[in-house]
Parts: C-alpha cells; structure tokens; sequence
C-alpha cells in the first residue's frame, strides 16, 4: 500500500472552534482511489468537521492536505470542486423550487445562457453509467429522502469529482434504498472514484468499506482493513473501551392491555388511505414494536394514537389500571397528553418536530410544562434543573444548558427529545426513529432507556428502521405495509427475512408467531 | 368625460414609477433582501435627479445642452439610489443587521433627504411657493416618440410616452429573461431561497446580494426620477412622491415576484390608484380615500388567493429577511 502515492492525505489537521472546543486534534488520513473508506466514531467525534475541511466550508488551523502527493489549500466549496472533491451532506443542500437538473448545474460557470436541455442529456448520460435513477425536470419538493440524495451525488459527479464524501447517507434511507445505494458507491469504486462514508451502522460498514478509520473525540486512532474487522473490535477502538453489545428484554412485568387500537383507517389530506382498519392492542410492561418501510404509515399510527391525525373510522381506547376504557378520539392532544400519553417522534430533519432549533436546552424543556405554571411569568428553574438532569443522564455533548438546540450535533438533539418525553413520567410512550443517525453507544443509551421505561410498567410502542434492533428489543412486532397489518408477531422467536417479507405483502398466509 | 383611452394613458403614466420600484424590488427580494427601504430609495433618486438638473439647469443658463441635461440628472439619481442601496447592503450583508428595521429606517432616512434638500434648494431660489421647477431638465426627460400624435389612439395608448417610460418596460423584461433564461439568474434565485445550497455550490453569496439589491435600488431611483422629470414635469415639493413606494413593494408580492408580470400589473395599480378622478363622487372625500385602498385591497385578495393554493413557485424566496452567515448552522 506505501508504495501507491494516496489520492488524498491529511497530514496534522487540527480545528478549533474558539479558544475550548477542539474538534480535530492532529489527525492524519490517507485514502486511495477505487477505495471505500469508512469514517467511524461516536456523535461529536469530529468526523464531519474534518471532512468539511476537505469541502471547503472549514478551513484547517494546522496541517496541511495532499492532492495526490501535491499540497493543496481549500478555502472554499468552490476550490474543493475545482479539485474534484465533492461532499453530499446530512442535511441536503438543495433549493426545493428548482428542479434537479437546476440543483445540479447550479454554481457552474459556463456560458451565460441556461441549456437544459444539455444539461439534462448529461444527467442522464452520468444516471446510466452508475445506475442512478433520476428525472432531471422534477422539482426538489416533489422528491422522497432518497431521490433528493441521488440528486446530491450527481451533483457532485456533474462536477467530475474524484473523491465523494457521504456524510451519513443512509441514516434516512429505507434498507433497500441503502442497498441500491451501495451498489451505486461499487460502481463509482470500479470507476477507480474514492469514497469516504461516514456511517454509524456497523453492518453497512462491514458489508460497503475496504477500510475502516476511526475517530475518537477529534484523534485519529487507526485503521482496519474491513475484511479483517468485526463488529465489536470497531466499536470497542470507537469507544475507547469494551461495550457490550448485546440489548436486554427483560420479561414483560403484568402485562395489562393499555392502548386498545380496533379498525383505526386514517385519510391523508389528499384522500389517500394511510392507515387500513388497523387493530392491535399495547400492553404496559411490554414494548410493541412496528415495522414497515419508510411511509407505510408508522407517522399517522402515532399520530392518531397521540390526537394529531383526523380518524375517519374505528376507534382508539385508553385502559385505565382498574379496567374502565376511555376513548381516545376526539380528544385534543393536550388531553391525551395529561392523561399520560408522550409522544416522541424523531422527523428525518430531527429538528422538525418537538424541538425548536433557536431555543435553549432549558427553554425546550419548558414547551412540556409551561401549563404547570400558574402564574402569569414563567417558571425557569424547574426546565432548568430537568434540562440538567438529562444532560447528565444522557452524556448530552453540550457546552451549557443555555445553548441554543440547533447548534448541538443531531445525536445530542435526539437524546433532548426523548430524554424530555421520558421525564414527563408516561404510562404510555410512542417512540419513532429514537435512534435515528445515533452513534452505537448513544443507540445503547436509548435502547437502555426504552427498556427502563418498559420496566417501570409504561406501554412502549417504538417505531424503528433497524430491524436486527426492533427483533432483539421488542416483545411483539407488528409489521406494516402500505397501511394495513400484515401480521403481529412474537419479538422472541422472530426471524429477519420473514419480517422482511412481511414488510412487503400484506397477504400473509398463516398468521406470524406464538402470538393471539 | 369617461374616455378608456385617456384612463389607459394615464394609468400608465401613473404605473411607471410603480414599475421600476417593483422591478427594483422584485431583484432585490429575489436575493433574499427584503429591502422596505424601496420607498425612501425612490425618494432618493428623485431628489438628486432634482439636484443635478437644478445646478445644471441654472448653471449653463442659455448655454443648456439637452444632452448633458438628460445625462447629469440621471447619473446623480444612478448615484443617490445606488448610495442607498450600499448603505442597506452593508447593514443587512456585512453586519447582518435585521432587514425590516434597516429598510423602515433607511425609507424614514430617504424621505429625510428628499424634503430637506428639497428644501435648501427652495431657500437658494428664494421662491414665493415652496416648490421647485426644472422646466428645461423635465422637457430633456418627456422626450418620447415625435409622431405619436398622429396615430390617433393607438398612438395615444401605445407610443405617447417618453424614454424613460419604455426604459422601465425593457428593465422590466430583461429581469424577467435574466431570472428565468441565465446562470446569473438561476445563481440570484437559489442565493435567494437557500443561500447555505448556494454557497456550497461555490456561488458567492454576499457577491450577489450586494450586486442584486443595488442594481435594483438603482432601478427603483429610477421611479423616482420618472415621477419628478415626466410625471410631474421637473416641479418638486415636498412630500407629492406620495406612498408610491409602498404601493411598488405591494405589486412585488402582487406579482408573485414576477418582473414581467408587473409591466401590466403596475398599469392596473396606476389605474386603480387615479380611479378616483375619473369616477365621480361629488364632494365626499370620504369615498376618494376608499377608492385610494383598492390597490391594497387586491394585494390582500392576491395575498389570500396565492396562500390558499400553496403552490410552491408563487411562494416568496424561501430566506427572504434572513441574514445568512456560513459557520452558522
């Protein structure tokens, strides 16, 4: 390998924010062309911050960077294209009145005059050649997650880049658009095109990089070849010291039906079915778990159960501990709400819902119990102490409780969110996409406190992607598709390619699992 | 007495200064500039048109050359309106101040300056009435096509208006092909609706605002210096520019930030905006100043209209009054 000159090197990068925060300390990194690079650490690693150096939108306060053996000094996203590098960023930079081949020519300076049409042939041209599927005229706000990222990566190509740099590209995407993505990245690598991913998810690690580099609170602390690693070896080196691996399941304690769900049909604003005579029942004590693909109607199911949704038929109970049933429907949220039913929805934005991104910690936790007060100024010193009270217990990454959210990393914004619907003492917690974009060891925090929930007696209905997770955390899974239940089935005895499966046709044969 | 021809001249002659605010505007905005200094910039304009003609007018005395009498008033409005349009810039770009109060500022400021320096140069002639007259500099600026008179209406509708007047229609329709047809403009409107994408893209973001809310400060000038030079025939007084500059920002949201759409859209508010003097309503004043509120009156009813169909395209620029600042996240 030392005798092939890198396609890239970073030689003693180091960035600060301010005169405290280091965010990269004397980091040195190498990557070869027709190679995958996965970048692995925990949330507030540095990783993004030092391939934002690469792209231009930091500038490094020592070190320098290597072009194919050659020093190169990028101060701008415009150098870095110049130069062939090009990053395609966890929040997507795309303006959503424009169409995609817009989006993609944008910032290119040629002749005057727009041709799209030109344009588009070389979109199109580029799409065929990796196996992208992509409609140049199609406007950005028309797109699902998935199509605004492959706009992304064109762009970059559009650009001719060389080196591609995938800041946690699958963290919203569904495991088949992973899949297809991968494919793409193999392709681009038979290109003899680098690519640095950053991703959390072990198994895409394994299964897409040639090499692993880890980061650990902004050092370098070495690289793996992929082939030769395992799961618990990276994340022990990312960590910094043995994690066990392994989710609890306690035994339910005296599961007692909480929620009551019974031919539950919801309507979209445009008329579209969402949810199809949806029955199921939560217990306390006991996590119930949902699986489905992206928008098979996991957002509108908790949405109902919490008041947020219109239901057009069927009906939602709440059981009380001494068995009288109350209805659910046609209370407003903040009933629902009192009665002790927290919400916690983590959006694919993160900050879209729950949270609002120019408040402080402390102020976050106030949208949750201003009510409480009775007089006419607000109490400060309870969402304070509780503000503190989850910074602590979540190892929340953050330099004070009076820091506006928005400007925490999206793993810290995760852990307020859920560590506020937790706080509020539910007996039933609807969690969605808790761990979303999370690091493995913040995942564990999580799972940890799902689990601690569920032994206090809390009917947990959680909401996932990771289906290896949803099998080793749930009781029960229900399994979604396209809005109806193709099945409920025991968390013990499940299988992975039978959820899987379930995922995508409703008709299933004999009913899944132990269960009913 | 209700002749269609002569409300349709006059209602461009009245649009015309609308037209060029809201071009102005409409540039401006589609940066992600929310300027509302529009007005005070128009005030502006007019005001140095009214500077440079007076000392041109009244230095060259007989000597008077249309030429130069076209040119000095028109580049001392270029100056004025551009001078405003920096000091905006600076505020809003480079110190990333909040739009809304430097623009209420800066037209409280325009306004100012119009009347106070309108005021000296009342006090230089030393006249009885507290106006000023440029008859010479105004017959330089209502030039227009010399056969118009003889072609009957169509002459009176279409060719009866000066330069400046077709200026503002060719501005107008450039914008509109510069917005919709180049790189520049594609680069102006991604600056404008998400200038974090733009600058990754490599567009430089404070280039094109700084270049966007000038050039379109300098247009509005423009209106100002029509209203003084054609409209009202080189005579200046205080305060007669009127709420013209607030009626220009309402045509902007009218448009839906549409420069060509406000070449008919501005002669319809001129239109509405006169309607008054040509509908009879006796001595009831009352019933004029409700008639003044329909251009308004529409802008909510578009306002409304526009909202209630949610169209992505008809919304304003997605960071229009936001200050952008590339570490921020």
């Amino acid at each position: 390998m030392e005798t092939k000159v890198p396609a890239l090197s970073m030689r003693h990068i180091t960035k600060r924010f301010g005169s405290k925060v280091v965010a990269n300390k004397d980091v040195s990194l190498d990557i070869y062309s027709g190679e995958i690079l996965a970048l692995l650490g925990e949330n507030g690693s540095g990783k993004t911050t030092l391939m934002n150096m690469l792209s231009g939108i930091y500038y490094p306060d020592e070190g320098q960077i290597y072009l194919k053996g050659e020093p190169v000094d990028i101060s701008s996203p415009r150098e870095a294209f110049d130069l062939g590098i090009g990053m395609i960023h966890q929040h997507f930079k795309l303006v959503d009145v424009l169409t995609a081949a817009e989006n993609i020519v944008l910032g290119i300076e040629n002749e005057g005059r727009l041709n799209m049409k030109k344009a588009a042939a070389r979109i199109n041209d580029i799409c065929s050649r990796y196996g992208f599927e992509i409609d140049p005229s199609k406007k950005i706000y028309d797109m699902s997650v998935s199509e605004k990222q492959t706009v992304e990566i064109v762009k970059v190509l559009y650009r001719g880049a060389n080196l591609l740099i995938l800041d946690e590209p699958t963290a919203v995407l569904t495991p088949q658009e992973s899949e297809k993505l991968f494919a793409v990245m193999r392709n681009m690598k038979k290109d003899g095109k680098s690519i640095i991913i950053i991703t959390h998810k072990m198994q895409e690690v394994l299964s897409v990089s040639d090499r692993v580099a880890i980061l650990r609170a902004g050092e370098y602390i070495c690289d793996r070849i992929t082939a030769q690693a395992d799961t618990q070896e990276l994340t022990d080196l990312m960590v910094g010291h043995s994690v066990t691996l392994n989710i609890s399941r306690p035994e339910p304690v005296r599961p007692k039906d909480r929620i009551l769900v019974k031919d539950l049909t919801v309507r979209d604003i445009e008329g579209i079915v969402k949810l199809d005579h949806v029955s199921f029942n939560a217990r306390s004590g006991e996590i119930l778990g949902i699986a489905g693909i992206a928008g098979s109607g996991q957002k509108e199911l908790l949405e109902a159960i919490a008041g947020l949704q219109p239901i057009e038929e069927g009906t939602i109970e709440y059981v009380e501990d001494d068995g009288s049933r109350e209805s659910l429907i046609g209370k407003d949220p903040t009933e629902i709400a009192d009665m002790g039913v927290a919400l916690s929805f983590v959006p694919e934005d993160r900050l879209g819902m729950g949270l609002v991104g120019n408040m402080n910690l402390a102020d976050n936790m106030m949208l949750r119990s201003y009510r409480q007060g009775h007089s006419i100024f607000t109490n400060k010193k309870a969402p304070a102490e509780l503000a503190e009270h989850v910074v602590d217990e979540l190892e929340v990454n953050t330099p004070g409780i009076g820091t506006e959210v928005r400007k925490l990393s999206g793993g810290n914004v995760q852990k307020i969110l859920v560590g506020r619907e937790i706080s509020s003492a539910p007996t039933v917690l609807l969690t969605a996409y808790a761990v979303r974009g999370l690091d493995i060891n913040s995942s564990y925090t999580i799972y940890d406190l799902i689990n601690k929930q569920k032994e206090k007696g809390v009917a947990v209905i959680y909401v996932g992607e990771d289906l290896d997770v949803l099998i080793e955390l749930c009781d029960r899974i229900l399994v979604l598709c396209a809005g109806k239940v193709s099945g409920i089935i025991d968390g013990r005895n499940a299988v992975k390619k039978k959820i899987g499966a379930m995922m995508t046709q409703t008709e299933e044969a004999p009913k899944g699992g132990s269960d009913e | 007495m209700f002749n269609i021809v002569t409300i349709i001249q006059r209602a461009v002659v009245q649009g015309i200064p609308l037209l060029f605010g809201s071009t102005g505007e409409i540039m401006t905005e589609k940066s992600g500039n929310l300027n509302l200094g529009t007005a005070g910039t128009m005030y502006v304009g007019a005001i140095c048109g009214v500077i440079g003609g007076f000392f041109y007018e009244n230095g060259a005395g007989a000597s008077f050359n249309p030429v130069l009498g076209t040119i000095i008033p028109l580049l001392s409005a270029i100056l004025g309106s551009l001078i405003m349009g920096l000091i905006y810039s600076f505020l809003t770009i480079t110190l990333r101040a909040n739009q809304n109060v430097t623009g209420l500022a800066l037209t409280t400021f325009g306004i100012g300056i119009g009347n106070f320096f309108g005021g000296s140069l009342i006090k230089i002639v030393g006249a009885d009435v507290p106006t000023i007259v440029l008859s010479k500099t105004s017959a330089c600026f209502k030039a227009g096509i010399p056969f118009a008179g003889d072609l009957g209406w169509f002459g009176e509708i279409f060719l009866s208006y000066s330069w400046l007047a077709y200026l503002a229609i060719i501005i107008a329709l450039l914008c509109g092909y510069i917005l919709k047809r180049t790189r520049v403009g594609l680069h102006l409107r991604a600056v404008g609706e998400s200038p974090a994408t733009a600058d990754a893209a490599g567009i430089s973001v404070t280039k094109y605002k700084y270049i966007a809310t000038c050039a379109g400060s300098v247009i509005a000038g423009l209106g100002g210096l029509y209203y003084i030079m054609d409209y009202a025939s080189g005579v200046w007084s205080a305060d007669a520019f009127g709420d013209r500059g607030w009626l220009a920002i309402a045509l902007v949201i009218f448009t839906l930030w549409r420069p060509t759409t406000s070449i008919w859209a501005s002669i319809l508010f001129g239109g509405l905006y006169i309607l008054h003097i040509f509908i009879p309503t006796g001595s009831n004043l009352a019933v004029k100043e409700l008639y003044k509120m329909l251009p308004y009156v529409i802008t909510i009813i578009v306002l409304v209209i526009s909202s209630l169909r949610n169209k992505r395209e008809n919304q304003p620029p997605a960071s229009l009054g936001l200050p952008y600042f590339r570490e921020d996240r």
